[in-house]
């Protein structure tokens, strides 16, 4: 394990120094409330030479994830950061750069989107983008900020993987709010990080590595038709499952670096778990503290974080919840028209024929930010048991702490 | 250096983008992406909006691009060039990563009317703003030929397009052609130009230009549409000319020196304005398309014409004004 | 006969195309081709630049047209200042 040093950071700020860090080649940005602090603090390590990557200061999110795709295209290292409408206005060329495979790393501070307008935290925007073939990270502190933000790159790079990653952080509540982060040193973030490799493809005109090369020219994003197109969706797919794969070697690298040892999926309390909480990001924090609450008054509560929600490691979620009583889900997205949210749809898909299964109730919760204190969650493990207790679940999809 | 550029010499410098494309029998667009890409300097990349040329030379499992290309959308072929142009410099000041070792790197982003005018303006006008290095072709065959001959902001005057057609109350398209040069060089980049493909040696010339100076250059190429202009397919070059002598599309050069716009007429614009009485009435271009044949059919709209010859007299007339004829 | 196309396993990574388009002949698309009479042809090359296809070659020091690749716009013909080509049928 390698020497740390401990900073007082928030999670913008935690994301930004670990970008310093790896020192990208291309930065290309465009400022959104919460993720400003990123580009703003990245911008000063530019302006002091503490980095020499090429900032690149757009003119829209559309443009900053073009600017990403045409620098990962050429070779290069390429980061980004937005947030809600930033990150939807940039849809288009998240699938893009995920079906063009090129392993940009981008934090997405997550804020929910438009209208009506609202700032705060929810996990409609990066919910939203679960197709676009992007990995997913989810954070729960600033420390996992940092933490995401320099293993993000060996993840997308690994060579069985080759697929950009979001590094998904609360919006304020982890975006804004100092914390104690354990940082690497630079020359230890920059040998684990090391350099980019390509991958050898056969082209055009002969064999070429992976990248817009002036002496061995490939194309890259032609025109696919259906006699070829579904084919290649079928390398995303298999880099998807690749990348269950992969994770867990990079995050076993890691540890030994860091002494920080991180997995697809966080279990706390689980083993006896009969009622139990499974959600993303900064909230899994306070269901920790409620879970020893309840465990100290004597209920079996556990809690499921998930930190990879892309690719959806379905098996150990299988492996992991078989044999709990009743699962609530928190999703903090809403899914309008569909039986619930994102979370909840895919967690009961994978049990329908698992043999066997808990009861899954849905909480919806969060949204624009509204604030989610011990309270709530308690409340939704109280009905979890009154779920357990009856043996059925009598309303799936809940909305926790909205005004009826 | 351009002065040295001869048919003669170009002649032998091999071609990028190679045959076995499926653009129309006709079509401008190869000629024009064939003589910029000959005078290329060394290491050069490409990106190309969605459209015609994007398609067309791309049908999955052929390409016809012989450099290194990346198609990613419509709208974003300058951002996309300002990547691959960041991701040049980057490593170059690094001294390290694939590019670094390329001294010069011609990077160029090819998009049509619609990439251009419409869509990607902002996108354009970001990348100009930022000064990246690198050189945007505009092939413009005014309206969106790859979707079925739309009408774009590029599209000119009474133009017939499938969204602007010539119904019995409205003549083709009420709006003028978008000055978009005069938008690009409102931006003082380095180069400014307009070629057409009936002129490959000024083409030629005019690209070399563009890859030589440091920042972005701009190359308005008029790309006549077969298809969408509705003439025979042999005529392309001819059309490309008539637009020329006709003094509907101009070729000049514009050098940003010191902040102050230096415009040049390009010599078969030049020979115009020394000559006057050689600029043919615009009549004799528009009646060769049938995308303005309802100007003369059933019956002759002389207030049309008039219209269209005025626009392009007062055009003509501030330009010769900015190049101090 | 159709050509047995590859499965998804033996294609290249990253949906990079892997046949040049020289392999695809466009040959085929028109009924006319140019034909060049060598006595008037006075080598200045026009139609070199103008062709779309870039099928006019001029290796030999003279026109030389590709038919694999010709579609026979007529650019050529219609171009040439010293009216040295005309179009004539194909085949």
């Amino acid at each position: 394990m390698r020497e740390q040093r401990l900073l007082g950071l928030n999670g913008d700020e935690a994301a930004a120094y670990a970008i310093k860090q790896v020192n990208p080649d291309v930065v290309a940005a465009y400022p959104i409330t919460p993720q400003t602090i990123i580009v703003e603090r990245f911008s000063e390590y530019v302006a002091d030479g503490l980095v020499d990557t090429e900032f690149v200061a757009v003119e829209s999110e559309h443009s900053a994830m073009s600017c990403c795709i045409g620098a990962a295209a050429a070779g290069a290292r390429a980061f980004t950061a937005t947030a809600a409408n930033g990150l939807a206005l940039m849809w288009e060329m998240l699938y893009i750069a995920a079906s063009l495979r090129l392993p940009i790393v981008m934090a997405v501070v997550n804020r929910a989107l438009s209208a009506p307008i609202n700032i705060h935290n929810d996990h409609s925007d990066s919910m939203g983008a679960r197709d676009s073939g992007w990995i997913q990270i989810y954070c729960e502190n600033s420390q996992e900020v940092y933490d995401a933000c320099v293993e993000a790159w060996r993840i997308g790079e690994h060579l069985d993987v080759q697929l950009p990653v979001m590094v998904c952080l609360d919006g304020f509540t982890l975006s804004h709010t100092m914390e104690n982060v354990q940082t690497l040193s630079d020359e230890a973030v920059r040998e684990f990080v090391g350099e980019r490799p390509y991958i050898k493809v056969q082209g055009h005109l002969g064999e070429a590595e992976f990248r817009l090369d002036p002496e061995n020219p490939l194309t890259m994003g032609p025109l696919d038709l259906y006699d070829f197109y579904f084919e290649h969706k079928m390398h995303q797919v298999e880099a998807m499952e690749k990348a269950l794969k992969a994770m867990p070697q990079v995050d076993e690298e890691y540890a030994e670096l860091s002494g920080r040892g991180y997995q697809l999926l966080h279990p706390y309390e689980m083993e006896d778990a009969e009622v139990a909480l499974i959600g993303l990001g900064s909230t899994m924090g306070t269901v920790r503290y409620v879970v020893d609450r309840l465990r100290r008054r004597g209920v079996k509560a556990g809690m499921m974080k998930m930190r990879v929600f892309r690719p959806f490691p379905a098996e150990q979620l299988i492996e992991l919840l078989k044999d709990v009583e009743v699962v609530g889900v928190l999703d903090k997205a809403m899914s309008f028209g569909a039986p619930g949210g994102p979370l909840y749809e895919e967690l009961r898909t994978i049990f329908y024929d698992a043999g066997r299964q808990p009861l899954i109730v849905d909480y919806v919760y969060g949204l624009g930010g509204r604030d989610t204190p011990p309270r709530l969650i308690e409340e939704a493990f109280e009905g979890l048991m009154e779920a357990k207790r009856r043996g059925e679940v009598v309303e799936r999809l809940n909305f926790l702490g909205v005004r009826w | 250096m351009s002065a040295a550029i001869t048919l003669k010499e170009a002649v032998k410098w091999p071609d990028l983008l190679a045959s076995g494309h499926r653009l129309c029998a006709g079509c401008a667009e190869p000629i024009i992406a064939r003589l910029v890409l000959k005078v290329r300097r060394g290491a050069t990349m490409a990106t190309t909006a969605t459209g015609c040329l994007e398609v067309a030379t791309t049908i999955f499992p052929y390409s016809a691009w012989r450099i290194p290309w990346i198609h990613t959308a419509f709208e974003n072929a300058a951002a996309t060039a300002s990547g691959i142009e960041a991701a040049w410099r980057a490593m170059r000041r690094r001294g390290r990563g694939p590019l670094a070792k390329y001294e010069i790197l011609d990077v160029i982003a090819f998009a049509g009317d619609g990439g251009t005018y419409d869509i990607g303006l902002q996108a354009l006008s970001g990348a100009l703003e930022r000064g990246h290095d690198f050189t945007y072709v505009l092939v413009d065959n005014e309206a969106y030929m790859n979707t079925g001959i739309q009408r774009s902001g590029g599209t000119p005057y009474c133009a017939w397009t499938t969204t602007s057609p010539a119904g019995t109350v409205i003549p083709g398209k009420r709006e003028w052609k978008k000055p978009i040069d005069e938008i690009v060089i409102a931006h003082e980049i380095p180069y400014v130009a307009t070629v057409s493909p009936a002129y490959p040696l000024d083409v030629m010339r005019k690209a070399r230009s563009a890859f030589e100076v440091e920042g972005p250059a701009f190359l308005h190429a008029l790309a006549p549409c077969c298809r969408g202009w509705r003439f025979p397919p042999s005529k392309t070059i001819e059309v490309a000319k008539l637009a020329v002598e006709t003094c509907f599309f101009p070729l000049w050069e514009c050098r940003v020196e010191d902040g102050r716009p230096l415009y040049k007429l390009s010599p078969p614009s030049l020979a115009i304005a020394k000559r006057p009485e050689r600029k043919k009435p615009v009549e004799e271009y528009l009646r060769v398309q049938g995308r303005f044949r309802h100007l003369f059919r059933p019956k002759r709209r002389e207030d049309l014409i008039d219209n269209i010859q005025r626009w392009v007299d007062r055009r003509w007339g501030m330009l010769l004004e900015k190049a101090g004829l | 006969m159709t050509e047995a196309k590859p499965g998804w396993r033996e294609l290249p990574f990253g949906a990079v195309p892997y046949k040049p388009s020289l392999e695809y002949h466009t040959g085929d698309w028109g009924v006319e081709r140019p034909d060049f009479d060598l006595e008037k042809c006075t080598r200045c090359t026009l139609c070199h630049f103008y062709c779309p296809e870039g099928a006019i070659g001029f290796d030999a020091g003279y026109p030389e047209v590709d038919l694999r690749f010709c579609k026979g716009c007529g650019i050529c013909a219609n171009e040439c200042p010293v009216e040295a080509i005309r179009m004539v049928r194909k085949g």
